[in-house]
């Protein structure tokens, strides 16, 4: 019997035996597993148990809830979404510039050059990038097609484009088609991301969603990019620029 | 006492004493309790946000056969290559013979418990490869030929000038005064690594059934690097950390930032499909995801325990744990410390060898309300002591408390000891936790409460008389 089977057949029969869905009491149970006098009895059933809790209102009714309701709020409106992500950005130290047209993208990047003193750039083909990089007059390495890893690490900074900016988290998603595969996100010491102001969403299971409507099927890469690569391995004490990019830039197109 | 238990109870001995260790520890977790406060109080709703999670979990390890089929379909669909281990042996013996035939000769290393677990880096130094650590604490903690000191945070023991000393030792860098400068050392290092290694090898935080994915979160890029640079890419992932659905993660992936790190989100969570596809310019020609069982099935087998393998590996536990805090991660000599791991490791390891964890608990329950996904980990500290004394009783355990119950449940006895005993207070005081004393291994490390002049007895007839 290979391994696959053998543990197949061991998982099989420890499951033979039902687990306590323990969790449902909210930790009321008593010691060793005994429920307290006192504990609200809640319903356990497998359909039950994928939206966790259901808080119960005053008036007795219950609500079902989505889980993702539990976590930190996220405006319903679009301003208050790029409000959410800057402060987010802020904490994260992410920059965020805005732009008000293509040409302000470009005018921005080429000041992004300037103060950095880019010799090289990375980048691939994207609508909102094209012109703003081919403008910069800097050697450009497309990671778009074929290209050498060892040329890639020799640029100053990396320019993609992303699926999404996610407002919850301050966080960005990246696919291999969206931000030029999957090293040019990572490996540059400058990553700027180029997105539109409509390319905000609220939370995870909102770039969930999207992905898989605009991808055919989930892709083979995705990442969730919140923040400049940090580290606090050395006396807890913050470092940012760990192994991937110290720098993280994210420029807004208005519209 | 097995060797396990004595060397636990002498390391633990000398850290708690060691007010250095103590002030370090003390200081990085402060920083910890700050943020992760901060950042809980923005949820909605932290507990039913922990309640979620974990039946995210539940309905995982409930069902434990059939996400892991539909994991392994999904992944083999985009051209992955899933191989299951039942033990670290065989895992190891698996990716040998992958970097084998792709003729691979030095392999870069993103932190995984699961590799610590099994002992993947030794043993594949063994089989003629070279194995770099990426992540910096763990790859300081290699380069001092040290274990993690803490799941998480795996250098969390050192100072600045301990590791400023191991780089200059053992990387010949030059002298470096702050935590920056250190990094940007292993920066360095590291960059040549990734681009000279011929496969990357990770761990896993989470993998998806329904879209067959695994998912690494990680703060330093390093992750993100050796699953991309490398051509071959083996990742080891315990079978527990398989979820039904991708919606899970929106709920896990920031839960697991915040418990574990008292961030809103680790700066990295990478979803990993399969290997370069068609159309895709770079990422590794061949993806391995090699699931580890190594006892977990013991555990699953524990209905009472079972919970445990819900754990997200994001040591909540361990940084809120009053022992953790007094005795450090190197004194538990596990791959998983603190309550967790004091938990888990009798079923992974032998409960006889490893329950000495189990007692080593204030049942304070400080680590179950820390836990996101909820485990019942102080009651779990209980039944392994419960399981260990049923399985293999202490001999003068039974005799003593039946004589105890026979005393108690004499009054007469109960008056003539208590006089005795109060004059026997000064003998008791004299010798308690020396060699005299046959209750030192007891006594030794606890107060004996001075005697009282009089007893209630003796107090309520004279008020009375």
């Amino acid at each position: 019997m290979d391994s696959r089977e053998k543990i197949l057949r061991r998982i099989r029969e420890a499951l033979s035996v039902k687990a306590p869905a323990r969790h449902l009491d909210h930790g009321q149970t008593g010691s060793m597993g005994v429920p307290p006098v006192n504990g609200a009895a809640r319903s356990v059933g497998d359909g039950s148990l994928q939206t966790g809790g259901t808080p119960v209102l005053p008036d007795g009714c219950a609500v079902a809830h989505s889980p993702t309701d539990w976590l930190p709020p996220v405006p319903e409106n679009n301003d208050g979404r790029v409000s959410l992500f800057e402060k987010n950005s802020a904490d994260l130290k992410t920059e965020v510039r805005h732009c008000a047209d293509a040409a302000a993208v470009a005018s921005e990047l080429a000041l992004l050059a300037r103060e950095n003193g880019w010799k090289s750039v990375a980048s691939h083909s994207f609508e909102m990038g094209n012109a703003a990089v081919q403008s910069l007059g800097l050697p450009v390495v497309r990671t778009d097609r074929e290209y050498q890893t060892s040329d890639l690490e020799k640029c100053a900074a990396g320019i993609s484009g992303c699926d999404c900016l996610v407002a919850q988290t301050g966080g960005i998603m990246v696919t291999a088609a969206s931000a030029g595969g999957r090293a040019l996100s990572v490996l540059p010491p400058h990553h700027i991301v180029i997105a539109s102001r409509s390319q905000l969403v609220g939370d995870l299971a909102d770039a969930f969603a999207l992905l898989r409507k605009a991808h055919n099927g989930v892709p083979a890469f995705v990442s969730f990019i919140t923040g400049p690569s940090r580290t606090g391995d050395i006396e807890r004490i913050l470092v940012l620029g760990a192994h991937g990019p110290k720098k993280l830039t994210v420029l807004v197109l208005e519209n | 006492m097995g060797t396990e238990s004595i060397q636990f109870h002498r390391d633990a001995d000398r850290l708690t004493h060691d007010l250095r260790h103590r002030g370090l520890i003390q200081k990085a977790l402060g920083g910890y309790y700050v943020k992760r406060d901060e950042q809980k109080a923005k949820y909605t709703d932290w507990q039913e946000a922990r309640t979620s999670a974990a039946a995210a979990k539940y309905e995982a390890v409930n069902h434990l056969d059939k996400y892991l089929l539909e994991l392994t379909e999904k992944l083999e669909a985009r051209g992955t290559k899933v191989f299951w281990a039942a033990d670290g042996a065989e895992a190891a013996e698996y990716i040998s013979s992958v970097a084998r035939n792709a003729g691979v000769k030095r392999i870069i290393k993103s932190k995984t418990m699961t590799g610590e677990e099994i002992h993947l880096g030794p043993a594949l130094e063994k089989a003629g490869l070279e194995v770099v650590e990426s992540d910096l604490g763990e790859f300081i903690v290699q380069l001092r030929e040290e274990p993690p000191y803490h799941i998480v945070f795996p250098s969390m023991h050192l100072t600045r000038g301990e590791i400023d000393e191991t780089f200059q030792k053992k990387l010949g860098s030059p002298h470096a005064d702050t935590p920056e400068e250190l990094t940007m050392i292993a920066r360095g290092v590291m960059r040549q690594k990734y681009c000279q290694a011929d496969m990357g090898m990770s761990g896993a935080n989470f993998a998806v059934a329904e879209t067959g994915h695994i998912s690494i979160t990680e703060n330093e890029g390093n992750a993100r690097l050796s699953t991309t640079l490398p051509k071959v890419l083996v990742s080891i992932v315990g079978i527990e950390k398989v979820i039904p659905k991708l919606e899970d993660l929106a709920v896990l992936l920031p839960m697991l930032a915040t418990a574990g790190a008292g961030q809103n989100m680790t700066c990295y969570n990478t979803l990993l499909g399969g290997p370069r596809q068609p159309g895709e310019t770079d990422g590794p020609t061949e993806f391995h995801v090699v699931l580890l069982d190594n006892k977990r099935t013991s555990l699953l087998a524990d209905a009472e325990q079972r919970d445990a393998l819900h754990c997200i590996r994001c040591g909540a536990c361990l940084n809120v744990c009053p022992i953790f805090k007094n005795i450090g991660g190197h004194s538990y000599g596990t791959t998983y410390q603190g309550p967790i791991g004091s938990v888990i490791t009798p079923h992974l390891r032998g409960l006889q060898s490893w329950k000495h964890l189990s007692f080593s608990s204030s049942l304070c329950g400080a680590c179950h309300e820390a836990c996101p996904v909820r485990i019942d980990l102080h009651h779990h500290l209980l039944q392994n002591r419960r399981n260990a004394i049923a399985e293999k009783s202490v001999w003068w355990e039974k005799p003593i408390f039946a004589g105890f119950a026979w005393f108690m449940r004499r009054p007469a006895l109960y008056r003539l000891a208590a006089p005795m005993l109060r004059l026997g207070a000064p003998v008791l005081h004299a010798i308690r936790g020396k060699f005299f004393d046959p209750a030192r291994m007891w006594t030794g490390t606890r107060d004996l409460p001075p005697a009282p002049p009089q007893s209630f007895k003796e107090y309520w007839r004279k008020r009375n008389g």
